[in-house]
């Protein structure tokens, strides 16, 4: 839905006339501008400080030397590799287990009928309002139970069936025609042979729209992975910097700047280079 | 086994590993959380015994429940309004046709896939006394130096600002998309009744988008109430627990000083707030929000 998209010409006849002109396109323009600098303030210091040598870290001379070498020296003190890979799987097998856990039961709340199904519903829908963020001390007891803690299951396990996954996609499976369900149930297909044929196919914008969702939400996810983790082996990148960020490294600012752009870099570069994917998929998960 | 049978066998095993896993890990301990904050915290030597309301006796009594709970209403209050507020305005600006707006609309939106604890990095230089960003600004203009972070009185603005920042982007993506969807025709019509811009916006746009400022206004409660990233870096909840929020404490309480009954009873607490979040959305805000 973003502004250039190869969309149907607008034709003359649907000219806004409130489209701001002259005078007012410029007031309107700069005062955009000015606050679109100030969001991107934060992330652009980041940049400068860390491609900087240290002593430039707050005087902001143009003529000031590039480095990478603040990436390095980050690079050297913590683990980050370790930490990166954890991510990756943590990420992972969160999406892995949503999108199948998600996918049958929204199936059976959007396309069966049968005893219970609305108290399901409003029993899944509970968790939009009980995050799992709520619940730390019982669920932190719960894993200590299965001595899971310091693992990375013990990370994801609370947030693979997400009831906002199940309810976007009841949502879209409910869009689906039933003429196609019947047509493939005339062909003899059993009735996963139908979901995975025509239901997960047809849905397949919304998975992606939730697959950005769920990845940037739990690759920048701190409170819970915290508390359940305290080894290197098992720590994602959020719980790392922190760490790395409030142990002996002192405050050097350049190189936890170039460790805060390291940890956020995947999603950046994501974010950068598929903008307005990114954006309609946000859009698209929030509206219903 | 007559068909109705079979399709209840059906659709239970199909919901089966979701209902699972939310009975582990939402419902079940949102129960054991209420009842243990009747009981008293298990200790080495002393098993965990049933207290009554001795727990919200002591939560009653207890100045940083009270602290927290102020300090989470006043980062709800600053947090909540601007945000949504911006993001009306950054929505109505990049939705016009305005010079760099692709560019404009990206910066807005950024701070949302960013970590907060990693930007609470960067936040947490700004604030910093003596040589950060916003001191040598003010030392600029030759104002006094403010330890942001370490005085009573803006730790917690300092909190708020940084929220703000994050959440607008965010809840700008909803309004615009709100916007995009509103018929061009209602704008011809209006303007042929020869109705201003800001007419058109506070009678026709902005009533319209009542049903995403709602939902909007959902999420930044709870929003409120959930986000405390940042407090990890930039405070600890400190100094004297100016900026302690109602989940930093029950994570204080529970982590740091093991106390999980009393923590189990700032969960119910929270709890109650969500509940009564949920409460207002569908008893009362829903019936009364135009919808198209």
């Amino acid at each position: 839905m973003s502004a250039p998209a190869p969309q149907p010409v607008v034709t003359a006849a649907h000219s806004d006339p409130y489209a701001p002109k002259g005078l007012a396109l410029t007031l309107e323009s700069t005062g955009a501008i000015l606050l679109a600098l100030l969001w991107v303030l934060p992330l652009a210091y980041a940049v400068w400080a860390a491609i900087h040598p240290a002593e430039y870290t707050t005087r902001f001379v143009l003529t000031a030397p590039l480095t990478l070498d603040n990436f390095t020296r980050a690079w050297a003190a913590a683990p980050f590799a370790r930490y990166f890979l954890n991510t990756f799987i943590l990420v992972t097998m969160i999406l892995a287990f949503q999108l199948v856990l998600g996918t049958l039961a929204a199936y059976a709340l959007a396309r069966q009928d049968f005893w219970g199904r609305d108290i399901a519903f409003a029993l899944i829908l509970a968790q939009l309002m009980i995050m799992p963020d709520a619940l730390i001390v019982e669920n932190y007891r719960t894993l200590a139970r299965l001595d899971l803690i310091d693992t990375i299951p013990a990370i994801a396990l609370p947030y693979i069936a997400s009831a906002f996954g199940i309810f976007l996609l009841r949502q879209t499976f409910k869009t689906v025609p039933k003429e196609l369900d019947d047509a493939a149930r005339v062909e003899g297909a059993s009735p996963l042979q139908v979901l995975m044929k025509v239901y997960v196919p047809l849905a397949k914008p919304t998975y992606i729209a939730y697959g950005l969702v769920s990845v940037s939400y739990h690759w920048n996810n701190f409170l819970w992975p915290l508390l359940v983790t305290n080894s290197v082996e098992s720590r994602p990148l959020t719980v790392g910097l922190q760490v790395f960020s409030s142990s002996d490294q002192g405050i050097d600012w350049a190189v936890i700047c170039a460790a805060t752009l390291m940890t956020s870099a995947p999603l950046l570069i994501g974010f950068l280079l598929f903008q307005r994917q990114f954006v309609q998929s946000f859009m698209r998960a929030g509206i219903k | 086994m007559n068909s109705r049978a079979t399709a209840t066998v059906h659709g239970w095993l199909l919901l089966l590993p979701a209902m699972a896993c939310l009975a582990l890990f939402t419902h079940w301990p949102a129960v054991a959380t209420l009842v243990e904050s009747f009981y008293s915290t298990p200790k080495a030597r002393r098993p965990a015994r049933f207290v009554g309301l001795d727990n919200y006796e002591q939560l009653l009594a207890d100045p940083i429940f009270w602290k927290a709970m102020s300090n989470n209403l006043w980062f709800a209050l600053g947090t909540i309004p601007t945000s949504i507020a911006l993001a009306l305005l950054m929505a109505v600006w990049v939705n016009d046709k305005i010079v760099g707006r692709t560019w404009v609309r990206m910066a807005f939106f950024t701070p949302t896939i960013l970590p907060m604890i990693a930007v609470a990095n960067i936040w947490l230089f700004f604030f910093t006394p003596q040589y950060g960003l916003l001191e040598q600004i003010v030392g600029l203009f030759g104002g006094r130096s403010t330890n942001w972070l370490g005085s009573q009185d803006t730790a917690l603005a300092a909190i708020t600002v940084v929220a703000i920042w994050k959440e607008a982007g965010f809840f700008m993506i909803f309004y615009l998309a709100a916007l995009q969807a509103l018929p061009p025709s209602l704008g011809e019509a209006a303007a042929i009744e020869g109705a201003s811009r800001w007419t058109y916006f506070r009678r026709i746009q902005f009533p319209l988008l009542m049903p995403t400022t709602l939902f909007v206004l959902i999420n930044a409660v709870i929003n409120a109430f959930r986000m405390v990233d940042h407090i990890f870096v930039m405070t600890r909840g400190g100094p004297d627990n100016a900026t302690t929020l109602l989940l930093f404490y029950i994570y204080q309480v529970g982590f740091s000083f093991w106390d999980t009954a009393y923590a189990a009873t700032l969960t119910c607490v929270l709890l109650a707030l969500l509940a009564l979040v949920a409460f207002v959305q569908y008893g009362i805000l829903e019936r009364r929000t135009h919808y198209r």
